[in-house]
């Protein structure tokens, strides 16, 4: 924790130059300032109990591993401070407040025609021909100098998951290739390739076409999941239409290049949206997800060379090509470049979707295109910004973080698929991530022991939780359950699972505690597994390992 | 020959409370059965064969797929003989999609039952669907789920009403998070729910009319509701704002 605390001022007071920061943090582990305003307050929230969170750092919440986090300007730091090697001091620079005209999905809202007509006259399939005859080094370039990452939660560079088709000497391989585009979007709280789909759908087929070229792809499978119906339909028409003019087919725009697209509609399960589990699914089999390696680039669908792509990723890179990559570049800070659409759903008074610039503010994003959080900012509890797979943030987090990858990663949390979930004092914090257990054991695969048997206890460890009947050390014992998910299953669902209830326990532990303890005192002790001791029969021999004797730890009530 | 009988039994009864049960845990099911049992309305006698429009369709999703990989089809040829079907996946639904795509039927069955969308058991004319995920959840969706159940004659989740017209289940996150809460009937999204609303557009399937689906709150789809934040101008034309290559 202080390590974080310290490269980062270090950094910000710009006395220290890059290896020199790295060094630093060897040496000084626990470089005790941690002056600038940003860090201070969650210093010292983190300092009360820093032996517990020790063990909820995720695998993503890395230790300011390289510097990146430290390099990038931010906008929230209390003062600079010059020092002799700064000649002046660089601008601040406020993201967010897109314009229209640099929107991409100009008809998310399904205001105007999703057809091929409303879908010419704004700009989708033109010149088409020209981006496809420049060829698939050209467009990986310009994807790769845009600062395109994938917008379906990992944030893998774009560019470069494209290039891993064309690999040397691929042109000697006789199978064919295929682009998947992922539609499979079920992560609660996301819906904004439902937008794309139904209001934009040519800007996806295009975007097929485009990264298809890239990639030297000969067909593109759009899994849309089976429950978007209208927004399947109105894909299937727009491919239709597009074969129809000619853009598609075995002279795509009269370029040459043959590419075909397909809509495989799927029947309903959120696993399916992981890479190889959709593969698995395209294939006809149940959505169980592969090993990796192989990965889908080198054996994929029907054991060809694949790529999977989410719908938004795959949709905006047509634009990227003729508006130029400096001009996506332009937007966000270093590294989380373009614009993104971000949909806000729970407590603000106007949910909605919306197409913004990377790096807005969270509290901006909430307040400017949500008409703010219900009862006011101050109402809020927490927001969980990317989508129910990152941990929740309280509120004095949600003041400072900018939607993009790096601040929530430094956040402890995650951008995920920009699906931001507002809850107010209101909310009962606990019941809400006992929820998403509750989804997570319902979608969990089967296939891997961890998560099959782990979001089962999970699940039924919050529920207790939810009305307290619990014991103190159980809390520390349900984060050993998530750390024993987490990273031992083939696909990131266990992860997924497990990361809401580390969130909760970090930023809300009193809660669970206090809840616990008004439990313990109305209805005396309870054992571990949610008996109460009251119910044991005292002439059987009762194993002493269930906490019954146990004086009560850590708890508000502790000694009593 | 009862009472003569009664005597034996009652000690026995006695000696059975008395024996200690190792383990008293009852048996856990999952959510839905995952084996089959013939009954009289589901049963590999009951014949099922798409008709010639459906078999026109099923051709031209095969034709997607590679010819050595008509498997792949079999997701979606299962969606379509299941709208066949009055919306139910019989065991004879499956086993002729299986002939259909040259497939050992247990393959049919695997995903049959993987998938959350094919039905195994009957549903009423009207599918309701209720989220009640976190973010519906936060919006009232239980209030919605309640207003459900009760308006339909105080059935549960999972049941179906007694004069057939109505199935509702509870089902996790349906990706119109923007607009929570919402349920979808058939294959029509209604968004933005409240009690009362809801239970208008169920008074309205009931009479057989189809309510318009979207949003009740009277937006159109996921805008600011207050008013457009976001693409309030026209929208840009034909390279406008281009490169100039791309003029």
């Amino acid at each position: 924790m202080y390590k974080r605390g310290a490269g980062s001022s270090t950094a910000e007071t710009g006395l220290l130059a890059e290896g020199n920061v790295n060094n630093l943090q060897q040496s000084h582990a626990d470089w005790p300032t941690a002056k600038s305003g940003r860090f201070r307050t969650s210093d010292r929230h983190r300092r009360r109990r820093p032996a517990r969170f020790q063990t909820t750092c995720s695998p993503t919440s890395t230790m300011l591993k390289s510097s990146s986090a430290s390099r990038v300007a931010r906008p929230f730091r209390a003062k600079l401070r010059r020092s002799f090697a700064t000649v002046q001091d660089t601008p601040v620079r406020h993201y967010g407040g897109l314009k229209d005209q640099d929107r991409i999905f100009q008809n998310a809202f399904c205001r105007h025609d999703h057809g091929i007509k409303g879908a010419m006259a704004r700009g989708d399939w033109h010149r088409t021909k020209d981006i496809v005859l420049k060829g698939d080094s050209w467009i990986i370039q310009t994807i790769k100098d845009s600062g395109l990452r994938g917008r379906g939660g990992a944030g893998f560079p774009s560019g470069l998951k494209w290039s891993f088709m064309n690999k040397p000497g691929w042109e000697k391989d006789p199978r064919p290739r295929y682009l998947v585009v992922n539609a499979d979007e079920g992560e609660p709280g996301t819906c904004k390739d439902r937008e794309i789909m139904r209001g934009d759908p040519h800007k996806l087929i295009e975007g097929c076409l485009i990264a298809g070229r890239a990639m030297n792809a000969t067909a593109a499978y759009i899994y849309i999941r089976g429950e978007f119906y209208q927004e399947a339909s109105h894909v299937q028409q727009a491919i239709t239409e597009a074969y129809k003019a000619g853009f598609l087919g075995k002279n795509a725009c009269g370029s040459g290049y043959g590419f075909d697209v397909y809509v495989h509609r799927g029947a309903g399960a959120y696993i399916c949206g992981e890479e190889t589990a959709l593969i698995e699914s395209l294939e006809g089999k149940q959505g169980k997800p592969r090993l990796k390696p192989p990965f889908p680039a080198d054996v994929g669908l029907f054991g060809c060379p694949t790529t999977v792509s989410n719908v938004e990723t795959v949709a905006v890179a047509p634009t990227i090509c003729r508006r130029g990559a400096p001009w996506f570049a332009g937007f966000g800070r270093k590294r989380n470049e373009g614009t993104k659409l971000f949909c806000i759903s729970g407590h603000v008074n106007n949910p909605c979707v919306v197409e913004e610039e990377m790096s807005i503010p969270l509290k901006d994003l909430v307040e400017k295109h949500c008409g703010g959080v219900r009862g006011g900012w101050d109402n809020l509890l927490g927001i969980v910004p990317g989508g129910s797979s990152v941990p929740i943030l309280p509120k004095h987090m949600c003041e400072e973080v900018l939607m993009d990858y790096d601040s929530l990663k430094d956040a402890q949390s995650g951008l995920g698929t920009g699906a931001v979930i507002v809850m107010d004092k209101s909310t009962d914090v606990v019941k809400a991530i006992a929820r998403f257990s509750h989804f997570y054991k319902h979608e969990s695969c089967g296939q891997c022991t961890p998560c099959r048997e782990g979001t089962t206890w999970l699940m039924n460890m919050m529920d207790r939780f939810v009305e307290g009947r619990g014991h103190q050390r159980e809390i520390d014992m349900l984060l050993e359950l998530t750390k024993q998910i987490e990273g031992r299953t083939i696909c990131a669902l266990g992860d997924a699972a497990a990361w809401p209830v580390q969130g909760l326990m970090r930023h809300f532990r009193p809660e669970v505690e206090k809840r616990i303890a008004a439990f313990r005192a109305e209805h005396g002790p309870v054992l571990f597994g949610g008996r109460l001791q009251s119910q044991t029969d005292p002439t059987l021999a009762v194993p002493d390992n269930l906490g019954g004797n146990l004086p009560e730890v850590g708890g508000p009530t502790a000694g009593k | 020959m009862f009472a003569a009988r009664l005597p034996k039994r009652v000690p026995q009864v006695a000696r059975a409370a008395a024996m200690r049960r190792i383990s008293s845990t009852p048996c856990r099911r999952s959510d839905a059965l995952f084996v089959h049992r013939d009954t009289p309305y589901n049963n590999p006698k009951i014949p099922f064969e798409f008709n010639s429009e459906n078999l026109k369709r099923a051709e031209e999703i095969i034709s997607h797929y590679p010819p050595q990989y008509k498997k792949a089809a079999v997701i979606p040829l299962l969606d379509l003989a299941q709208r066949q079907n009055k919306g139910w996946t019989s065991i004879g639904v499956m086993n002729y999609i299986a002939k259909f795509l040259e497939l050992p039927p247990m393959r049919v069955y695997e995903v049959a039952t993987f998938y959350t969308m094919f039905n195994r058991e009957p549903i009423g004319a009207n599918f309701v669907q209720v989220c009640t995920t976190t973010p519906c959840m936060l919006n009232g969706a239980y209030d919605v789920l309640d207003a459900v159940c009760s308006h339909l004659g105080g059935i549960k989740p999972g049941e179906t009403t007694k004069d057939g017209k109505f199935t509702v289940i509870e089902v996790e996150c349906q990706g119109a998070c923007s607009n929570a809460p919402m349920m979808v009937v058939g294959d029509d999204f209604y968004e933005d729910l409240t009690p009362a609303s809801t239970k208008k557009i169920l008074d309205a399937f009931a009479k057989g009319e189809k309510p318009k689906p979207g949003p009740q709150s009277g937006r159109q789809t996921s805008e600011n509701s207050a008013g457009l934040t976001s693409l309030t101008s026209k929208p840009y034309g034909p390279g406008e704002f281009c490169v100039d290559e791309f003029r």
